[in-house]
Parts: structure tokens; C-alpha cells; sequence
């Protein structure tokens, strides 16, 4: 993204300024002085500290403290330990993880081994999806380069330190995103989640302590290792430090990936770093967190981001996906998109997820095809309720976040399809009328000619008439006609 | 102890740390609904996926609701069980798994014994609010089991006992989200697979989703033919269970009813299956015998241990898993089929008819046996030698069906030759219970010395894997049990490993042994019943005048008359079997 203002690169501070195969470039950029630093002049407990007192917490959605996950996994007892790289991203036009994989992966491999340091293990897994061949080429590659240049294997650093990474792939299953799940896909059993605790940081892959961060959480530690706690935690709000990587997108004028500090608006982004909405069309809803969070609307657009106040929004950091929607766009139709993807990705396992975000939408698809009444919004509402308190991991506990952000924030919207049978973004197919105004249509059977099922009737010279019940909504009509006569009501 | 305080529904108590809120609150006297979980104590079988979520309780200073069979109680823990919230997300919970479930509850095989419709009785639900698509899947029969998915509600109960009980891997969960299922690999077919049909999925369903392929009116049809002379043989563990699905307490002994209903029902006559037990302990403990002696002399080519075959899931089990080792087993037949043989040969021709005129019913506490039945080896030009197999809670549904009441049945005794039994043969219905047998019997051909006891406690109990050793005229002889064919696994890599030490082992397929078969009442995770059959089986033991095999005196007559001795030629062609290679 050209658009610099604003932005604050720390988890992006390589990509695009160093050849990502050479692992001289990243050296040359302050590369791997961070491990260095803790292994040969701090003790893990001094290196955790720091981790906590630079207030960074995980990027993948959960804001939970790195440095206390660090802390936790540290003090279980075992011998055996991990450090396991979630780098199963899968949010819907989400991309933040794969261009640091695949702009920076040594920031990665330099991290983990940091951890590894800390929590006192010796290999490092990390969990990629398959889908990302050149992020998995990049890694395999920097890893190899880690493993020649003494940074990863034996006496790191001729401190005795050992520690090496290897890659697991995954299927591209968004549940395994859920630490849980992944480290069952990990150990090649179904990905599913299970309850915690046990929390992984006490029994994890192959029932042994493992940590589990995020590739941004990874990212952002070499800097606060270099650059100490205190610069970090200058940036950002009371509770989150640091920056966020964004995956901008939908209706604005630029789309991307960008880094901005914590606390920045939402205005900020959408405007001065988005380029505001595309066409000049009158923005609409923004939605961030991904298909677990909610749709924001212009009330919210001076809130600083940060993960409590998107929270309180009713929406939620996630992992970085933000979406922006324009008056184009019928948010009955959004939240039944959302509620697609949860359904595909499901694991199945809890009732509520399987079943509830079935009937979620069935209920949703009845609305956008004018069937729904005002009965089905309360029982949008009140499963959308028990899903949330009853699913097993967070992703059925999010679920219904985009169908209730909807319902809160656009119900005038829900309340048109079902009394009036309109939809007022004019996207719902079943709502639509085409009609031909009878003082502007010539007679010039242009329309009559392209009906591709014959529903429209008239003489030669005279108005011509749409048959509703034959009508299929192709729109053919409305493009051909050169009168402007044929409207959508 | 470590214990911990905590309150549920204002109750206050002090529990031991590490429990979960579900055993805290069923200690404290609260009952918080479950349905996917399940545990059978001592026998080391827990289903705790906590996917269901019928169970969530509210804790105080949560966000959510927590479900309390997966929740480990903390200090000062503060719980709700009944809250309107609760009771809503439960009500809501079990609605929505009756939106995707058929509605055909009054024609459903567990229509009765389901516990996703007891739930929604208890919750009082009276109507789903949620209506939508269900998901459907293709009924799958095979020669023991049916797979009618449609009602998997994905406790995963079923997945658990396949996999981690029995480590036959067959049943797990396929597809995701809504069209999640529990299923063989691809979703193939039960026959296509290695499942060998223990049944032990069907015991733990908790909906009509696995049940067994009914035959009752197969024997109907049989009994009410003229032209047919109907045979029926009683398990041992069958009487142990059968008063349960009459209302009576677990551990009831009903022999006596049992006979007399089966009379009443038609069978022309009523013979026991603990008389092939009987026979079984001659044969194979002959075998046992053969090669302890060879063994002892130093014959190092002789296969040790010997294991029993009476089981059908354990021998589909080996010839799947271990096919390398098939001939370490005994080639002895299971009772069953001994039975039948023994029935359409020397039977038949005392009766003076033609086999193909006689039908031989078994009733078993097992749904492998309707598999064991139909295998080639056990056929006669096409007839096999057991006609129809009914399970335990096959026959309680005959009874009712024929309008008889079993609670006023006055007890009556089993037909002879084949209803003769000695406490040996009943003891066949339990985990133990062969080896305890032939100890009996081989103690005594092996030495023959009369036996100073004849209760081996060394030998009872419901650990998975138990060891004992028994001296036989001072060469101590080290007999291994294990019931589980997780258990059985152990046991078989072991003897491959050349670990084991043990000179005879026994194995059954289902824990608890037959009393624990897939074809009886079922025991809704209580493992306390499993318990009391057993107790009823060795009561019925001690009961019995004779209890050795050997001294049965129609065993005695049936190879002096037409078998000649154990393991004779014509006793290895009616009675013996062997294994075939089904690994792929």
C-alpha cells in the first residue's frame, strides 16, 4: 500500500526492503540481534519480562498476553516442550500472516527460537496451510539458511542452546486455527477442538507443554527485544500495545494490507488510509474480526481500535480481517455470507454449532427471500444467544456476532424485508421487481426481443408489461433499454 | 485429600480437588442432565467429548456456560444448574438436535430405551422451534449391525468404544459441520471394514443410530412352521440380564423363567448353551492340555499360550489384525456353533430327521454371533448349523409380542441331552469364566488328583488385564484374562513381542465379558449392573451340583455314543474350526 501516512510498520518492518532468500538482508536489518541478546546476555526470565512488560498480546484474535502464555508454558514441568507457529490463516480475504511469512520469515524463525529460549524447548513446529506454497518455499528456505549460518540446531551461539523448526501442513480447515484443533490436525487425528483447560501451555502437542503464538504476535518480539519494552508500549492505548496489520478490503479506493498503531480510528483507516468509499457511495458498515465479528456503522467510525473497544462495539479484533461495505450492500445478505463460511467450517463436533448455525441461516435465507416474519428476527436473536453461550471453542461462540452486529445495528433493515418484502440495498434477487413505466417506455420491443423466458408482453408502439410470476430477475431488460423505463422497485 | 469449596444451587460443599462440577453436583445429591457423556467406573471407559452441551451450568463470574461433565471445579466455585438461562440453552440445545433427528419415534427399534427422547421428556419439551433441513445418509446393513445415521446425534459414544475400548478403528467422525456423521472410513459399508461386529457401539448408542438386525420374526415364522422341529439354546450370560427388560433389579437370575417362557413360546425343545459350553471345556482344554504337555517336554515348536475361540468378534478381530498368529489360538469351535453341530448330527439322527427340517435358535447376549452364524465353515450344503440368532433384548420383545407374562412364569427345567450343564459351562457368561473352567477340567485330567477348591477368586474381577498363576502338580501355570479387545491387543503384541509368559490366555471381545454383550438390556453407562451379572453368574455356579465340566453326565454320553474321545476326528470335524487371513 502506497498510503504511508498514518502507518507504523513493526510486524511489517522487512517486507518489501529485503530479499526475503537472503538471509543476509534480514541480518543486515538488526536480523537475529535479538536472539543473540537473550541467549547470551539474559536469562529467559529476563526475556519474558520483557515480553510482558511491552503489553504485546496475540494478534490472531484472542488479545490473550504473550509474555503470561510465555510465563504459563515456562513453569509446566516437563522436559519436553514446543513451540508451535499458528500459521493457519483463514479469514475470509485475510492476508496478513502469509505476506510476513512470505516478505519476512526469518523475523519468524528468530522469534520462535526466542520463545524456545524462554519456555525452555527445543523444536518449533510450524502449523502452515498447504494452500501457501510460496510462504511455505520462503520458510523452508530461511530455515535452511537459519540452519547453515549455527541459528537454529545445536549450540546456537556457542551458548549450548539447541533448538530447530520444522513445518506441518494443514488441509486449510479454518477450525485448526483454534490452538486446540491444530495441534489435533498436528498430531494427525481430526481437527477438532477440545475443551479447555487443560490449556496446550500445560498439555499440548503429544500431550507435552506447548505454546502456541500467532505469526504477527511472533513478528512484533525480535523489535521489543531490540528496541526494549518501553518503545513498544509508547505505542498504542491503555490495554493494547503495539500496532495491528489489517487486511483492508471491499467497497474502498485502496485495498491492502496496512500497519497502523493501536488506538487508531476507524475513520483513519477508512478515509485518510483507505482513500474512503469507492464511487463517493455513502459508507456503509466496516466489518473487522473476520466471520466470528460484527458490522460496525458510521456511529462507531471515531472508536479507536483496540481489542477491548472493538469488543464493546460488539465486534472484535480477530485476526486482522477488515471489510468495508457501501449503501450497495444488504446486510441481511452479509450476515448470511458470514454465516456460509461458519457452516462450511464447522468441525461438528458441539450441537450448537452444527445445528444452531444451520438453522441461523436457514432462517436468514428464508428474510432474504421475502418468507420471514417477525418471529423469525426473535429467533435469530434468541438462538443466536444460546449458540454463543453453548459452543464448545470460540468459533461457534462467535458465530452469531455478525447475525446480531446485523440485527443491532441495521434492523430497520431486517424490518423491510420481512413487513414490506424489500430489500432496500436492491441484492436481494427474490425482493426485486423490474417494471416498465409506462409514460417512458416507446413501444420499441427491444425488451420483448431479449426476454430470455418471455415474460414481458405489449404491441409494437405501445407500453410493454412485465408478467411478475414468469420473471426471473436476469435484469436483461433493465440493461437494454434505452429509455430508462424499466425500473427496479 | 486436596478438596475444594463451592456451592451449587446454594448447597454448599466440599468436594476433592480435580473432580468435575458433574461429579462434585451427583455427589451433593444434583443430577445435571447428560447426554453424550458417559462413564462405566472401574472399567476405565469414559466418553467425555463434551460436544453435546446438554449439561452447561452457569458459573458465577463466567462469560459463558460451562459444561459441567468437562468443567473441573475451583475454590470457591458459585454454580447454577437450573437458572432460566440454563434451562433455555439446554431446552434449546436438544431442540435443535430433534430438528436434524427423524421423527418417527413410535416405529424407532429404541423407541423407549433412547435417551435423546427421555431427554427431551424430562426437559418437557413439546415443541422445536427451530425447523429445518435434516441430514440423511444412507442406511448401511450388515450381517450383525444396522447404521441408521440419521438418529447419530455425534456423542461420539460409539467412536469411543470402537477405537479406544476395542482399538478396532473403524467407527469415527467423517464430514464436517452439519453433515458431520459418525461412519467408516469414506463411509463405506460395515462389511467393507474391519469392524468385527463386538456390538459394543450398538450398547453405548444412545439413539436408534446402530442397532442389531432383528430376526424375530424369523423365528416366528420358523416356530409357527409344522414341517419344522425348532431347537433353541440360552446363553449363559442371557440369563443374567433377560429379568432387566421385565422391570427387575439388575443381577436377577431368571434360568427357570427363561425355560419356561421359551416353552411357552413354541420351541419344540429347550436346550442350553451351557451344555456346548461344557463341550467346549473337554475339547479345548484336551487341546490346552496337548500342548502344555508337549511344551513342558521340551518341544519347542509347539505354540504358547493357547488361546480360547469362543468368542466371534475376538476371531474376527485376529484374523483382521493378527492373521500371523491365527494358529495360536485353539481351533475349538465357540459353544454356539458346537451346539448347532452337535444338534443337526448326533441330535437329528435321534430324532430321526433330516437337518434341513430342524431350525436352531440361539439366544445371545451378543450381536457378533448373527455374523458368527453365516460363516461359510458353519454350513452343511448351504444349511448352517444355527439358524437364526436372537439377542437378549430380541427375545424380552418375542415374549411380550406372544401376551406372556414373565414376572408369573413358574421356573421349569431345560429339555435333555442338550439342557444339561454344569456350573463350568454357566460360568462362560463372564470375563473369566472359560479359563476358570478349564481350569477345572484340565487341573484335574492333567493330574488326576480331585481339585481342593473350585472357586479361583484369583481369576474374577473386572480389571481389563488380569494375570494368575495355578500349580498343576507343582508346574506352576501362568493363565492370563483379558476382556476389551484393546486389552486383547496388548496381550497379542506381547505374544508376538515374545513377552508373554503365559501358557493359556482367555479373551472377550466386550468388557465384562458376554454379560456385557451387545445384545443385552442396555445399561446406560451404569456399570454397576455389568457387576451384578456377574455376581449373578457365579451365584448361579455355586448354585449348580455339578461344576466341572467333565462330570456332565450327558457330555459323558454324547462321545461315548458318537464322538468317541476329545479331539477325536469326528470331534475335530463337528468341533473344531479354522482362521482364515482377512488382512487386505
Amino acid at each position: 500500500m502506497r498510503e504511508e501516512k498514518k502507518q507504523l510498520r513493526i510486524a511489517l518492518r522487512n517486507c518489501g526492503f529485503i530479499d526475503p532468500e537472503k538471509i543476509e538482508e534480514y541480518i543486515a536489518r538488526d536480523g537475529y540481534q535479538a536472539l543473540a541478546t537473550c541467549l547470551t546476555g539474559r536469562t529467559p526470565e529476563e526475556v519474558i519480562r520483557s515480553i510482558k512488560d511491552s503489553g504485546l498480546r496475540g494478534r490472531g484474535g484472542g488479545g490473550f498476553p504473550t509474555g503470561l502464555k510465555w510465563e504459563l508454558t515456562r513453569k509446566s514441568e516437563p522436559d519436553k516442550k514446543y513451540v508451535v507457529c499458528n500459521a493457519d490463516e483463514g479469514d475470509p480475504g485475510a492476508f496478513m500472516d502469509r505476506s510476513i511469512l512470505e516478505g519476512d520469515p526469518h523475523s519468524v524463525i528468530e522469534a520462535m527460537a526466542i520463545c524456545g529460549y524462554c519456555i525452555g524447548s527445543d523444536e518449533g513446529l510450524v502449523y502452515i496451510r498447504a494452500e501457501y506454497p510460496l510462504a511455505i518455499k520462503r520458510l523452508k528456505k530461511a530455515i535452511d539458511q537459519a540452519r547453515e549460518a549455527g541459528l537454529l540446531g545445536k549450540d546456537i551461539f556457542g551458548t549450548g542452546f539447541v533448538f530447530d523448526i520444522n513445518l506441518r501442513y494443514g488441509a486449510g480447515a479454518f477450525v485448526c486455527g483454534e490452538e486446540t484443533a491444530l495441534i489435533h490436525s498436528m498430531e494427525g487425528l481430526r481437527g477438532e477442538p477440545t475443551f479447555k483447560p487443560p490449556f496446550p501451555s500445560v498439555s499440548g502437542y503429544m500431550g507435552k507443554p506447548t505454546n502456541v503464538n500467532n505469526v504477527e504476535t511472533f513478528a512484533n518480539v525480535p523489535v521489543i527485544i531490540n528496541k526494549g519494552a518501553e518503545w513498544f508500549s509508547k505505542t498504542g492505548t491503555e490495554k493494547s500495545k503495539g500496532t495491528k496489520v489489517f487486511a483492508l478490503a471491499g467497497k474502498i479506493n485502496n485495498v491492502g494490507l496496512i500497519e497502523v498503531p493501536m488506538g487508531t480510528t476507524l475513520r483513519e483507516v477508512i478515509y485518510e488510509i483507505g482513500g474512503g468509499i469507492k464511487n463517493n457511495k455513502a459508507f456503509k458498515a466496516v466489518q473487522t474480526g473476520g466471520p466470528s465479528g460484527g458490522c460496525l456503522t458510521k456511529d462507531f467510525l471515531d472508536t479507536p481500535i483496540d481489542y477491548e473497544n472493538l469488543i464493546a462495539a460488539g465486534s472484535m479484533m480477530g485476526s486482522g480481517g477488515m471489510i468495508v461495505m457501501d449503501e450497495d450492500d444488504c446486510m441481511v445478505s452479509i450476515a448470511k455470507f458470514y454465516l456460509e463460511f461458519t457452516l462450511e467450517e464447522s468441525c461438528g463436533k458441539c450441537t450448537p454449532c452444527r445445528i444452531g448455525n444451520k438453522r441461523l441461516h436457514e432462517i436468514l435465507d428464508k428474510i432474504t427471500k421475502g418468507e420471514g416474519t417477525l418471529d423469525d428476527i426473535k429467533r435469530l436473536k434468541e438462538l443466536s444467544a444460546v449458540i454463543k453461550d453453548t459452543s464448545l471453542c470460540g468459533l461457534g461462540q462467535s458465530s452469531p456476532n455478525p447475525v446480531l452486529s446485523t440485527i443491532a445495528n441495521f434492523e430497520d433493515e431486517y424490518l423491510a424485508h420481512v413487513k414490506e418484502k424489500k430489500c432496500p440495498a436492491g441484492q436481494c434477487k427474490d425482493l426485486l421487481q423490474y417494471v416498465i413505466e409506462e409514460d417512458k417506455c416507446t413501444g420499441c420491443t427491444l425488451c420483448f426481443r431479449n426476454c430470455p423466458v418471455g415474460a414481458i408482453t405489449g404491441e409494437k408502439r405501445l407500453p410493454h408489461f412485465i408478467d411478475q410470476a414468469l420473471c426471473i430477475k436476469c435484469g436483461v431488460c433493465y440493461e437494454k433499454c434505452k429509455f430508462d423505463a424499466i425500473k427496479l422497485v | 485429600m486436596d478438596t475444594v469449596n463451592l456451592t451449587i444451587d446454594k448447597k454448599q460443599g466440599v468436594v476433592k480437588k480435580g473432580i468435575t462440577i458433574l461429579e462434585a453436583a451427583k455427589g451433593m445429591g444434583i443430577k445435571i442432565p447428560t447426554l453424550c457423556h458417559m462413564k462405566l467406573d472401574d472399567l476405565n471407559i469414559e466418553n467425555r467429548p463434551g460436544g453435546c452441551r446438554v449439561c452447561v451450568v452457569e458459573v458465577e463470574g463466567r462469560r459463558n456456560l460451562a459444561p459441567a461433565c468437562c468443567t473441573e471445579v475451583q475454590e470457591g466455585m458459585v454454580i447454577h444448574s437450573h437458572t432460566i438461562r440454563v434451562i433455555n440453552a439446554r431446552r434449546t440445545v436438544v431442540e435443535l438436535m430433534i430438528s436434524d433427528h427423524p421423527y418417527d419415534c413410535l416405529v424407532c427399534a429404541k423407541s423407549g430405551e433412547c435417551e435423546l427422547q427421555h431427554m427431551a421428556q424430562e426437559l418437557g419439551i413439546r415443541e422445536i422451534r427451530y425447523q429445518g433441513e435434516k441430514s440423511t445418509y444412507r442406511e448401511d446393513t450388515s450381517p450383525a449391525i444396522i447404521r441408521d445415521v440419521d438418529k447419530c446425534i455425534m456423542c461420539r459414544r460409539c467412536e469411543m468404544m470402537c477405537n479406544e475400548v476395542q482399538t478396532v478403528g473403524v467407527l469415527s467422525a467423517v464430514n464436517r459441520g452439519f453433515n458431520s456423521v459418525v461412519a467408516p472410513a469414506f463411509e463405506m459399508n460395515l462389511d467393507h471394514s474391519v469392524c468385527t461386529y463386538c456390538g459394543q457401539c450398538v450398547a453405548v448408542c444412545p439413539t436408534g443410530a446402530l442397532t442389531e438386525v432383528d430376526e424375530t420374526v424369523d423365528v416366528i415364522r420358523a416356530l409357527s412352521d409344522p414341517e419344522k422341529t425348532v431347537l433353541v439354546q440360552t446363553a449363559p450370560a442371557v440369563r443374567a440380564a433377560l429379568g432387566e427388560a421385565f422391570g427387575m433389579e439388575p443381577g436377577t437370575l431368571v434360568t427357570g423363567k427363561l425355560v419356561s417362557a421359551l416353552r411357552r413360546l413354541n420351541f419344540d425343545y429347550v436346550f442350553d448353551t451351557d451344555f456346548a459350553a461344557d463341550l467346549t471345556i473337554m475339547e479345548e482344554g484336551t487341546e490346552l492340555l496337548g500342548r502344555l504337555n508337549r511344551f513342558l517336554e521340551g518341544d519347542r515348536t509347539v505354540k504358547m499360550p493357547i488361546l480360547t475361540s469362543c468368542c466371534p468378534a475376538w476371531v474376527k478381530f485376529f484374523e483382521h489384525q493378527f492373521p500371523d498368529m491365527k494358529d495360536i489360538p485353539s481351533t475349538a469351535r465357540s459353544p454356539q456353533q458346537m451346539f448347532g453341530s452337535v444338534a443337526k448330527t448326533w441330535f437329528a439322527d435321534k430324532l430321526g430327521i433330516k437337518r434341513e427340517d430342524m431350525v436352531v435358535v440361539s439366544i445371545m447376549p451378543c450381536v457378533a454371533k448373527k455374523y458368527e452364524r453365516g460363516r461359510d465353515e458353519f454350513k452343511v450344503n448351504g444349511n448352517p448349523d444355527v439358524d437364526h440368532v436372537l439377542t437378549t433384548r430380541e427375545l424380552a420383545k418375542l415374549i411380550k409380542l406372544s401376551n406372556i407374562q414373565f414376572h408369573q412364569l413358574p421356573d421349569d427345567d431345560f429339555d435333555q441331552p442338550l439342557g444339561e450343564s454344569t456350573g463350568a459351562g454357566v460360568m462362560f457368561g463372564t470375563t473369566g469364566g472359560v479359563i476358570e473352567a478349564a481350569v477345572r477340567t484340565a487341573y484335574e485330567l492333567h493330574t488326576g488328583k480331585e481339585l481342593p477348591r473350585l472357586d479361583f477368586d484369583e481369576l474374577r474381577g473386572m480389571e481389563g488385564i488380569r494375570k494368575a498363576t495355578i500349580g498343576f502338580n507343582g508346574i506352576p501355570i501362568h493363565i492370563g484374562i483379558a476382556h476389551g479387545l484393546g486389552n486383547a491387543r496388548k496381550m497379542l503384541e506381547d505374544i508376538r513381542a515374545g513377552k508373554s509368559e503365559f501358557h493359556a490366555i482367555e479373551i472377550m471381545s466386550c468388557p465384562g465379558g458376554c454379560i456385557g454383550g451387545g445384545g443385552q438390556p442396555y445399561h446406560h453407562g451404569n456399570a454397576d449392573i455389568l457387576r451384578k451379572r456377574q455376581q449373578a453368574i457365579y451365584r448361579e455356579d455355586k448354585n449348580k451340583t455339578l461344576r466341572k465340566s467333565h462330570e456332565n453326565p450327558y457330555i459323558k454320553q454324547l462321545y461315548e455314543e458318537f464322538l468317541g474321545e476329545p479331539m477325536s476326528e469326528k470331534a475335530h470335524q463337528l468341533l473344531h474350526t479354522e482362521y482364515f487371513d482377512r488382512k487386505k
